[in-house]
């Protein structure tokens, strides 16, 4: 579903910073895929080039067999449409309605009213919120506030959903239910998910695939299981070590 | 003592016709000039350098001409729209001149406020520039810009007073005909009352207004 190919990201600024240095990631058809790292090895540049928030400075990234940043107008949109993002912040629009935040990118594609409130129903169903679609964002707990975000990636029917650090700023047990939420997403619907972490337990729990990243290189990947059980790269050894 | 009256109720009148026009024309040039100086800026949905820093120079230079100099440099432009250059409706044009840039940087502020990861967000999932500007900005900043609306009035209030100085009507017009010109203390002291109690009334109702419609608050 996502080939990355030799992807660089250089920042240019007072001085040069390489934050990815040609990685290569391959994430299968509805896989549930964890990048895991240090603060500052670059997992969320990644996120940032595949959700075309940022251009890289070389290489490729296919999404569906299109290399994205090779699109424009109305492919680019559907593209887009196709990508579900959610951050650590969950980002919502405060002075909307959660209904308001959830309609909010099938407005962008003017989704008839009637379809609009029929897909927020839904989606309000599936992460348990049925009851909060009039309240504001303000007055939802952060696990709750992330479960807007995720109904709102979700809205326009994504094949895949990137997923930036989405429990860091929740308590273990919010960050449990989260992470089932995606699991059953995951299953439910066949969306492929990208989660980025700093957790080892994040990826253990729920993620079939992992790539441990490092100053912008990619320290080794592939089927969690066999990479935790016999981990390669010195970084991964310490990722595992320091679990709390 | 009634012609008094009904001299204070009048200027009352134009007071409040001069700043409200003056606000609605600052804001119809202003608001949108503000949205071109953030949709220009560096972290902006197209960044201009050049027009960006051309606005902020026209912008700055705007705001820095005394208001008293301005309302008699734009005499003869008054006049061309207006057909006189006294008058409570003849001030309005420099008022307007005066505010816009006001305006536009009340404007800026309020809508860099608003919290860039949401902007983020919204590109995320394929929003255009003027939908960003239309859906994500300006309602998540419009709590921002009614208090910003709040000081504009309230400075334009006491620039309409100084209109009145070169023969306006209005509040000040009266504050300065009989104390500084005739020296009635007493009737400069009534109209500084009146100036008080509507930016009092003024300020509470756009607070009011504000916090009942910002929906961050609990």
């Amino acid at each position: 579903m996502i080939e990355i190919k030799n992807l660089s990201k250089t920042f240019e600024g007072s001085s040069q910073v390489n934050a990815l240095r040609e990685i290569n990631l391959s994430v299968e058809d509805g896989a549930i895929c964890g990048i895991i790292g240090m603060s500052g090895a670059g997992k969320s540049t990644l996120l940032r080039c595949i959700s075309m928030l940022e251009q890289p400075t070389g290489g490729s990234i296919e999404i569906d067999g299109q290399d994205i940043f090779k699109l424009k107008g109305a492919q680019l949109l559907k593209l887009k449409k196709s990508l579900g993002v959610v951050f650590q912040g969950y980002h919502l629009l405060m002075q909307r309605t959660i209904h308001g935040n959830i309609a909010f990118p099938l407005e962008l594609v003017k989704t008839p009213k009637a379809e609009i409130d029929r897909r927020v129903d839904e989606l309000l169903e599936l992460v348990g919120l049925a009851d909060k679609g009039e309240d504001y964002p303000s007055q939802l707990s952060g696990g709750q506030c992330q479960r807007v975000a995720i109904a709102r990636a979700l809205a326009s029917e994504p094949k895949v959903l990137l997923c930036d650090e989405p429990t860091s700023a929740l308590d273990p047990m919010t960050t449990r239910s989260i992470l089932k939420l995606l699991q059953e997403i995951n299953q439910r619907l066949g969306v492929t998910i990208l989660i980025i972490t700093h957790e080892i337990g994040v990826v253990k729990s729920i993620c079939n695939q992992v790539a441990v990243i490092d100053a912008g290189k990619i320290a080794e990947q592939g089927q969690t299981a066999q990479v935790f059980a016999n981990p390669q790269s010195q970084v991964t050894r310490q990722l595992l070590e320091m679990q709390f | 003592m009634t012609e008094n009256i009904i001299m204070l109720a009048q200027g009352t009148g134009e007071t409040l016709y001069m700043t409200l026009a003056s606000v609605l024309f600052s804001y119809l040039l202003g608001l949108p000039l503000g949205v071109l100086v953030v949709a220009t800026g560096k972290q902006g949905i197209c960044p201009h350098p050049k027009l960006n820093t051309a606005l902020g120079w026209a912008i700055d230079i705007g705001r820095s001409i005394p208001f008293i100099i301005l309302i008699m440099d734009l005499v003869p432009v008054t006049r061309a729209i207006v057909g006189k250059a006294i008058g409570a409706t003849a001030s309005v044009v420099p008022l307007v001149i005066a505010a816009t840039p006001f305006v536009a940087r009340m404007v800026e502020t309020s809508l860099e406020e608003v919290d860039h990861g949401v902007v983020e967000a919204a590109k995320t999932m394929g929003a255009t520039g003027w939908e960003i500007v239309t859906k994500v900005l300006l309602p998540e900043s419009f709590p921002s810009l009614l208090r910003g609306m709040s000081i504009t009035t309230i400075t334009l209030i006491g620039y309409s007073a100084m209109a009145g100085a070169v023969g306006a009507g209005g509040l000040g017009d009266i504050a300065i005909r009989y104390g500084m010109h005739r020296y009635d203390a007493q009737m400069m002291n009534v109209t500084l009352v009146l100036i008080i109690i509507i930016v009092a009334v003024i300020q509470f109702g756009f607070n009011q207004t504000a916090r009942a419609i910002d929906k961050r608050a609990r």
